[in-house]
């Protein structure tokens, strides 16, 4: 009993955190082909913001959110000073990004400092039999399922989710029918960044915040979006329980190095197989 | 009559090297291995190879991005396994001949059965960049976490984040009693930039270097001609890999020391801002580049002003938003338009009706 539920936390949590660190990079990409390289460096902010709003005394439930619109906002004036002049210009667009992740490295090394931050959550321990987690974990799980469901729900029954999907089938058409599909991509780069802000944020009282811990993830959210093609909620959705799976047990069994390698391998013979993800068959859905 | 020369740097296609630039290489090669030497000392001698030793690998990219038309984010996947290749198997073997050899072919395998996946998968532009960047990143990793005394090849531990320090000296391969030292390795890496940089010239103006640029320019046009365009892109990313294998083994030998930084992210982005900023499409850009930014970063970091990676960041925004050519090209059209007199009747300008 105790090993099953030991395999179903180890497997829940891995894929929890790569549906967190890939969910908005997914969007982003699924909207305008375009990876994020500085996805990292987002992560990393919403870390930041959230150690800086609870240090200025703020309890933990108030600064994750803060600092995913925070992040959401930073989203924003990126695409309007950078990523609006690249729109069709696909590689162009991944290598401003990796220019805006090493200024952001930089800047917050500098303005913070290389040492790590962190702060402590009052959740404690959740005992199961005999089996103790840590409760920010089951935390985490959550916050994966509703980033999930806010973001399914958002795009199938809201108007607006209704134009952003529109975009992103066909920009042209919807273009035609005369929405601002400029306005649109903005948008989405916003809350696509939001959600990694808040990620970034959720990983605080596990992992602390340090200027380089973007490069820890975006492995893995490269790989999980990469593999999961352009829709999406489904894209990240499967995409995420392969390689969380793996990633869970490997890591649980071995080591999470060999976990990673392994999923890069699995990956590799994927892409093989279905050279623009598993969605990329798919014309419809989210 | 200047503008002979930088017609060669500037054209991206595999045009046949005309007579001034067989002069231009050897002018160069005179200048770089009889007069520098004497001239500078063996400190300034060791900052310079280690622009030469990175100039393999600036080839390597703008060979694979500027005429292939793949933007590797990765090619310090290659360069990374290069110098460790060599290292380990050196120090296992006491000679270096064959580990030489070894720190070039090992990455080729490597980069053929890689390509093999995302060459033959038809990755297009942004799968093909993201994973072999990924590549490159778990490289990273699972080196790094080598730390143990358990991660042992032969009589070598891997040392993890440390590296490997005590790299051997390459040995002359028929006096095994005498190693390069500094001066050594200068001519070394010069003679293999200089070998290099020729050697992807004639290749490009051959048959198959006129392919793969055709294969830049249109894909499926190639494919409709005959030609199987994923054997040409195997093939050149196979070249490049082992252009970046040797630029690793050179850094290994340079610095007698290697570590997991090698393949890490700054390093690859460094990769791209060599060759963004030199001019992708030229090969004597990424040479220039190279030396640029390496100057830049060892001045910034006398200087003490802040992060390099921060100058770095607004190095690559600023050369994708405004100067895509980057900057040999856009030197070297300056050049032409000052010292060629513009033509009046230019037959592609129709007349006003």
């Amino acid at each position: 009993m105790d090993t099953v539920f030991t395999y179903l936390y180890q497997v829940g949590f891995a894929v929890s955190i790569l549906v967190l660190i890939s969910l908005g990079l997914a969007l982003i990409f699924g909207m305008m082909k375009v990876i994020n390289l500085a996805q990292g460096e987002f992560l990393m902010l919403g870390a930041y913001f959230c150690v800086l709003t609870s240090n200025m005394g703020a309890p933990l439930w108030i600064a994750i959110p803060v600092a995913g619109i925070l992040v959401g906002l930073f989203g924003v004036v990126v695409e309007r000073t950078v990523i609006q002049w690249l729109y069709g210009r696909v590689l162009d667009t991944l290598l401003a990004t990796w220019g805006v992740s090493l200024l952001m490295i930089g800047i917050v090394t500098t303005v913070a400092g290389p040492q790590s931050h962190s702060i402590s959550s009052s959740v404690g321990r959740v005992v199961v039999g005999g089996f103790v987690m840590p409760g920010w974990s089951m935390v985490i799980i959550a916050a994966a399922v509703l980033m999930l469901l806010a973001t399914y729900l958002i795009l199938r029954f809201t108007n607006l989710g209704l134009i952003v999907r529109g975009t992103m089938q066909n920009p042209q058409m919807a273009r035609a029918l005369g929405t601002n599909t400029n306005m649109i991509y903005m948008l989405t780069f916003g809350f696509g960044s939001a959600l990694t802000g808040l990620a970034g944020a959720l990983l605080v009282p596990l992992f602390g915040a340090s200027p380089t811990m973007g490069g820890l993830y975006i492995g893995k959210a490269f790989i999980a979006v990469i593999s999961g093609g352009p829709l999406p909620l489904i894209g990240t959705m499967s995409a995420s329980g392969l390689y969380g799976s793996i990633d869970g047990v490997m890591s649980y069994l071995f080591s999470p190095v060999l976990g990673e390698i392994i999923v890069l391998l699995v990956a590799i013979v994927m892409l093989r197989l279905l050279p623009s993800g598993v969605t990329g068959g798919m014309r419809k859905g989210i | 009559m200047l503008w002979f020369l930088f017609r060669d740097f500037t054209r991206p296609s595999g045009e046949r090297p005309t007579v001034v630039w067989w002069l231009f290489v050897v002018a160069v090669a005179g200048l770089l291995l009889v007069w520098l030497p004497g001239t500078l000392g063996l400190a300034e001698l060791l900052d310079l190879s280690v622009v030469f030793v990175l100039a393999l690998l600036a080839l390597s990219m703008s060979f694979l991005w500027g005429y292939s038309g793949m933007l590797s984010f990765g090619q310090t996947a290659y360069f990374g396994l290069g110098g460790y290749v060599y290292a380990v198997s050196a120090m296992n073997l006491g000679t270096t001949t064959l580990p030489f050899l070894l720190g070039v072919l090992l990455p080729m395998a490597f980069a053929l059965v890689v390509g093999y996946f995302i060459v033959y998968g038809r990755l297009s532009d942004v799968y093909f960049s993201v994973m072999t960047l990924v590549i490159t990143l778990v490289l990273n990793k699972a080196v790094r976490a080598t730390s143990g005394s358990q991660y042992v090849v032969g009589d070598v531990r891997l040392g993890g984040q440390n590296g490997i320090p005590g790299v051997p000296a390459l040995q002359v391969p028929w006096d095994p009693a005498t190693t390069l030292f500094i001066d050594g390795v200068y001519y070394l890496s010069v003679i293999l930039v200089l070998v290099a940089y020729v050697g992807l010239r004639l290749a490009l103006a051959s048959r198959f270097g006129r392919v793969l640029v055709g294969v830049r320019e249109n894909e499926k046009r190639i494919e409709l001609l005959g030609y199987d365009p994923r054997r040409y892109k195997l093939g050149a990313f196979v070249i490049a890999g082992g252009l970046a294998g040797l630029s690793g083994t050179m850094f290994a030998i340079w610095g007698n020391f290697i570590a997991p930084e090698m393949f890490g992210l700054q390093r690859a982005a460094e990769v791209i801002i060599w060759v963004i900023v030199g001019g992708k499409a030229t090969l004597i850009g990424p040479i220039v580049g190279v030396g640029l930014i390496q100057y830049l970063t060892t001045w910034l970091g006398t200087q003490g002003v802040g992060q390099v990676t921060l100058v770095l960041g607004v190095v690559l925004i600023a050369a994708v938003l405004l100067f895509r050519e980057g900057l040999v090209p856009t030197l070297g059209a300056l050049l032409l338009r000052l010292t060629r007199p513009r033509r009046r009747d230019d037959p592609n300008k129709r007349d006003e009706p």
